[in-house]
């Protein structure tokens, strides 16, 4: 294959991918949901447990996206320094992102901010956003995907602490915004926590907290103890399938951290929604792909 | 719990019965309105296309196709329900405005909608949030499309439903909002849990 032939065979790859994503939920996230789903015993939670359900299977049965919102794009790159693509996975998966648009059909959600104006093919300045983790030694590209979609990106919140304000600060601001915000975001959410020294760097790691699978723990000890103690608490508020009440509020919680300042703590909040559309794909060099999210899934 | 069928035009006397938490079904027409259409109306104060009187509304921003060989003729993909407490600011005036009876959408509104549905008797509720297959297939047919300038999410798209729900009554006529009571009993609660996090969090040396 020439480079040429490598790049359409990405595109194609990359198209058929992100259209997989918008119909079919990764296996952690419907593992997860079905085991929430037995513990409700309310009308309302099981009406809304039965809905999702049914909305799985006729998605799965009728080849449609199974939300509507179909997010922003957002790919989460790591590549290998010897991709033989290396240099045009940026153009590859604007392409495939136009592609996918028409081929789902996935909703058009990219809003040029000033001109106002939906580009009606979801590419627009600096969307689909790629975000780039380089991996020495290597000619895979492993690529996560996740759709971000209005509902559960309106929760996310980023805030710098004062240290004294100490962890708690960090449990109190969680606890704030899942009762308030979080409720509308369709609940079961995925939550996902960043702690570091800046703004950015905390909401970029809330957000790669939710890339994780679920049940997956913080590589710290009293990360992964946090983890637990949110999550629990949390799912104590009983805020249920949608927003109505239930037995649970999460599907879990994700810290991810790095090296604050001595002067602040940072936190950023991350949810994902209970339709949480998030994949991982892994492509060799000679264009060979294996989706790790999904078992058995055929593109 | 009430279970009972809806039926395009709607009267004040088919809603003062329901309570929040009651399930409905829709049979009649159903038109997407959503942040936009607000701000049309209610900020811009332009004359909107369709006459809402007695219809129902659906914060929605529907996956359309158009149908090949058939140009303005679209068929729905996936239509769930989008947040609604976007469209709070404006609501009470879009509801006094254009007689609007039932306001579909995702999650709760707050105490301005709640004042527009007890003044104007038109209930809130909610169709299970991301399930939009199940919606699309609730649809018999998209008779037409206006604003499309607006964009695919935010046009006005009019369809023909049958027994579109469930619908879980949220705001009713008296102004009674489940999603606010439920926010409060969390609220309640969430003080002694953070509290007792917090006595294992205390990291700092």
């Amino acid at each position: 294959m020439d480079t040429k032939e490598q790049l359409e065979k990405f595109i194609d790859i990359m198209a058929r991918f992100t259209v997989y994503t918008s119909k079919y939920l990764p296996d952690d996230v419907y593992a997860k949901l079905k085991e929430l789903r037995v513990k409700e015993d309310t009308a309302l939670a099981k009406i809304v447990y039965d809905a999702m359900f049914e909305d799985l299977k006729l998605a799965d049965q009728q080849d449609r996206p199974l939300c509507q919102d179909t997010g922003i794009i957002q790919y989460f790159v790591q590549i290998g320094t010897r991709f033989p693509l290396i240099d045009q996975v940026e153009v590859g998966l604007c392409e495939a992102v136009k592609k996918a648009t028409i081929l789902g059909p996935l909703r058009h959600n990219a809003v040029e901010v000033f001109d106002e104006e939906n580009t009606g093919n979801n590419v627009g300045k600096r969307i689909p956003w790629i975000d780039w983790e380089i991996v020495p030694d290597s000619d895979e590209a492993t690529i996560s995907l996740y759709m971000a979609g209005g509902g559960c990106s309106l929760p996310g919140i980023a805030r710098v602490l004062m240290p004294l304000e100490g962890y708690e600060g960090v449990v109190k601001l969680v606890f704030d915004q899942i009762t308030s915000y979080g409720i509308n975001a369709c609940p079961p959410l995925l939550v996902g926590i960043g702690i570091a020294g800046s703004v950015e760097v905390a909401a970029k790691l809330s957000k790669k907290a939710l890339l994780r699978p679920i049940g997956s723990r913080n590589s710290h000890p009293r990360g992964a103890e946090l983890e637990t103690r949110i999550e629990a608490g949390l799912n104590a508020i009983k805020i249920g399938p949608g927003g109505l009440t239930g037995e649970n509020s999460v599907m879990g919680v994700h810290i991810e951290e790095a090296a604050r300042h001595p002067a602040t703590i940072a936190v950023g909040l991350s949810t994902g929604c209970w339709a949480h559309r998030r994949a991982v794909i892994k492509i060799n060099a000679d264009m060979e792909y294996e989706i790790i999210s999904h078992r058995g899934a055929v593109l | 719990m009430k279970t009972k069928i809806l039926t395009i035009p709607i009267q004040n006397e088919d809603l003062e019965p329901l309570t929040i938490g009651d399930i409905i079904y829709l049979n009649g027409y159903l038109v997407t309105s959503r942040d936009d259409v607000h701000q049309r109306l209610i900020k811009q104060h332009k004359k909107l296309p369709i006459d809402l009187a007695g219809k129902a509304i659906f914060h929605a921003g529907p996956i359309m196709q158009e149908i090949e060989g058939q140009s303005g003729k679209y068929r729905v993909i996936s239509i769930g329900p989008t947040t609604s407490m976007r469209m709070d600011k404006y609501e009470k005036q879009f509801i006094g405005e254009t007689g609007v009876k039932l306001i579909i959408g995702k999650g709760g509104m707050g105490q301005n909608t709640a004042a527009g549905c007890r003044e104007y008797k038109a209930i809130h509720a909610v169709f299970p949030g991301g399930c939009a297959v199940l919606a699309a297939n609730c649809v018999e047919e998209v008779e037409r499309v206006e604003w499309l300038d607006l964009g695919m999410p935010e046009a006005m798209w009019v369809m023909r439903v049958k027994e579109f729900g469930p619908l879980i009554v949220s705001i009713d006529t008296r102004g009674n909002n489940l999603f606010e009571n439920n926010k409060k009993a969390f609220n309640l609660k969430k003080e002694a849990l953070v509290k007792e996090i917090c006595q294992h969090v205390d990291y700092l040396e």
